[in-house]
């Protein structure tokens, strides 16, 4: 059975979308510039407005209150943004064996977030966003701005939480090296609409 | 002038006269500043025309202490102060939600302070009074109106700048509440400022305008300040309690019932 599934979606900007992701997947999602796809993963964390249906494990987003479905849902935008200066400031207490697991020394709480490189920056907002143990992942480019040593941390980080915790992964990207290295699926966003082309 | 009964009588001319001083200013603006000295001179002839008018109407309204009359001219007083808040903001609330945010909050705090200084703390027969209910009321509209405005347009362009970190809170499973909380506390505060300014200078570096008036109409100085302190806590209960519900009627509005952040509903 799919963890995730999506019907009929559609938003202002964004032609009607189906497609279902079924557990420990990763799947890379690709297109033009413009053809939406910021605009579809905004609509499934439900940051805007949108019509049709989207459920998770059977149980469809209605039934979650909106801080539970976005635990679950979790999405990492391409820019990762900081409300605090402190590192610390952004996570509950005691997440030591996360930062470690992620390369990070015990002292990186007390880190100023404006002295963060952008490998950092990028690599603890998916800490961040891990905290919650989300069943879904949507990443927006999040290997965008890095170099090649740092973008396979990333994709480290997140191919082991998925085969760790069961969950999903929708992963947008243009390099098709890297989707070569990690999709299980990859799924194409045009200006007609979504569809598959084989890994 | 003329000194009859304590107080000076001023004519047309000595009105003149300090008009010259608004008219001198203009016309040393004109090259630095184009533009102003007309905003200036229709300022400054609003002024003149609208305390003209109303001076009137209170003089007829005093003579009838009608609550009827008292009323109706309470509730224009609010709405004017209503649309003068809709019209300070920079991004305000598409539709009735512009103008009815300002009215409710302003009715709320500035009626019930009113109505609590005139029949607890004044205690007149009766109570609706029109020299003594209208000039509270006209006081803490005006500073109400001042406050409102002040925390709504920062909060809506707050919001508005920093769309990013409010939603980078709510997709990490932060409520509306949270995701929003600290630009709430900065609106709050911003909205309060003046008045809490106002406070801690008074008697000190400036004499309070309703003092001054009053001490200039001839009053004992001692009462003077009893009425600008009473002036004084009533527009801070008035302000305070007005931006509260201000802010939070607009921070309502910004997210919808799935707590995502709205800025279509503002006007761009």
């Amino acid at each position: 059975m799919a963890l995730f599934e999506v019907s009929h979606l559609s938003r202002s900007g964004m032609s009607d979308i189906s497609f279902s992701l079924a557990a420990s997947g990763l799947v890379c999602l690709s297109g033009p510039s413009g053809s939406g796809k910021t605009l579809l993963l905004r609509a499934l964390a439900d940051l805007d407005v949108s019509d049709g249906r989207v459920s998770l494990a059977g149980t469809e987003r209605q039934q979650f209150t909106p801080v539970h479905w976005r635990q679950q849902v979790g999405f990492l935008p391409a820019e990762s943004c900081w409300w605090a200066p402190l590192v610390g400031d952004h996570f509950p207490a005691g997440q030591q064996a996360l930062f470690a697991e992620l390369g990070f020394g015990e002292d990186v709480s007390a880190w100023h977030v404006e002295r963060l490189s952008s490998g950092e920056r990028q690599r603890l907002a998916l800490a961040r966003l891990l905290v919650n143990q989300p069943a879904v992942l949507l990443l927006d480019e999040p290997t965008a701005n890095l170099d090649p040593v740092n973008s396979k941390k990333v994709e480290h980080i997140v191919l082991s939480y998925l085969h760790t915790r069961a969950a999903v992964c929708l992963w947008v990207t243009h390099d098709v090296q890297q989707m070569e290295r990690i999709a299980d699926r990859i799924l194409v966003l045009d200006g007609k609409g979504l569809c598959e082309t084989a890994a | 002038m003329s000194n009859t009964s304590g107080m000076i009588h001023l004519s047309a001319f000595d009105l003149s006269l300090a008009a010259l001083l608004v008219v001198a200013l203009a016309l040393s603006s004109v090259r630095i500043y184009p533009g102003l000295a007309r905003q200036l001179l229709i300022a400054a002839l609003r002024t003149a025309i609208q305390l003209t008018l109303v001076g009137l109407v209170l003089k007829v309204l005093f003579a009838n202490s009608d609550l009827l009359w008292v009323t109706l001219i309470s509730l224009a007083m609010l709405f004017v102060a209503g649309r003068e808040v809709m019209a300070r903001q920079h991004r305000r609330f598409a539709g009735r939600w512009g103008y009815s945010i300002g009215v409710i909050s302003m009715f709320v705090s500035s009626f019930a302070v009113t109505l609590f200084a005139l029949l607890v703390v004044v205690g007149n027969e009766p109570w609706y009074q029109p020299q003594y209910a209208i000039p509270l009321l006209g006081m803490l509209l005006g500073n109400t109106m001042t406050s409102i405005s002040l925390a709504l347009d920062r909060l809506t362009q707050s919001a508005w700048e920093q769309r990013a970190v409010i939603e980078a809170r709510l997709v990490l499973g932060h409520s509306a509440q949270e995701a929003i909380s600290d630009i709430q506390r900065q609106v709050f505060r911003s909205g309060l400022i003046p008045i809490i300014n106002a406070m801690a200078a008074a008697g000190i570096v400036s004499l309070p305008g309703m003092m001054t008036g009053q001490i200039l109409a001839g009053a004992e100085p001692v009462e003077a300040v009893k009425y600008q302190i009473l002036i004084m806590f009533l527009i801070t209960g008035g302000a305070g309690f007005g931006t509260m519900a201000a802010v939070h009627l607009a921070v309502h509005r910004l997210f919808d019932e799935r707590q995502r952040l709205r800025l279509d509903r503002l006007k761009r």
